[in-house]
């Protein structure tokens, strides 16, 4: 148990708590977007987690899966952004009834 | 040499690993869109670039250095879209705080 194992477990821990929070702001968040920045946190914390893991072993197999992260991470914040802008679209406004959206 | 570098490396993990619970406190805590996007920005750049500076410092080999980079440019790329078309779309339609701004710039007088 060297110290370098204590570092490894508080900074986990502390990983840990992050990823426990933003799961629960995701299940809560009271519309799309809060979601999509809380599951965009929650891929940060992964990626710490994994080089959290690959430092304190001195591997670097999981290396690979941190470039897939930090480029998927964003497809589905754009997505969401792009298609489910509104949880409750107001019918008063008449531009997006007859589906064309405008300049948006 | 390599005790002073593992000292630097648990520096780096440790705020790294501080700056996303911090985060994810203010995700949990605050209580509308762009106040939880101010706190998502801080683990997803400062926080995963003292983590990858943490995995650059206990490497073994140089030639790992690559990937480290390719991460840490990927996400210095692919957050700031995310999150610019996210705040864009929110704003465009109206938005959690619509009455609450006191400096809007873009809204149109109505």
């Amino acid at each position: 148990m060297t110290w370098m194992t204590v570092v490894a477990w508080v900074a986990g821990g502390m990983l840990g708590m992050a990823a426990i929070l933003t799961v629960v702001r995701a299940a809560l968040g009271p519309s799309m977007p809060n979601r999509a920045v809380a599951i965009d946190v929650l891929v940060a914390v992964l990626v710490g987690g994994l080089g959290v893991e690959a430092a304190y072993n001195r591997h670097t197999d999981t290396l690979p899966i941190l470039v897939v992260l930090s480029l998927v991470g964003m497809v589905g914040s754009v997505s969401i952004a792009r298609f489910a802008t509104s949880d409750e679209p107001d019918e008063s406004d008449p531009e997006r009834i007859d589906g064309t959206e405008g300049s948006r | 040499m390599r005790l002073f570098l593992d000292i630097a490396s648990a520096f780096c993990l440790l705020s790294g690993a501080f700056l996303a619970l911090i985060a994810a406190i203010g995700i949990a805590r605050f209580n509308n869109l762009f106040s939880r996007m101010h706190a998502a920005t801080k683990p997803q750049v400062l926080g995963m670039l003292l983590i990858l500076v943490g995995i650059g410092l206990r490497m073994e080999a140089w030639s790992d250095l690559g990937l480290l980079v390719l991460v840490a440019v990927f996400q210095l790329l692919t957050a700031p879209v995310a999150a610019h078309m996210l705040g864009r779309a929110v704003y465009r339609t109206g938005g959690p705080d619509h009455d609450e701004r006191i400096v809007d710039e873009k809204m149109p007088a109505d």
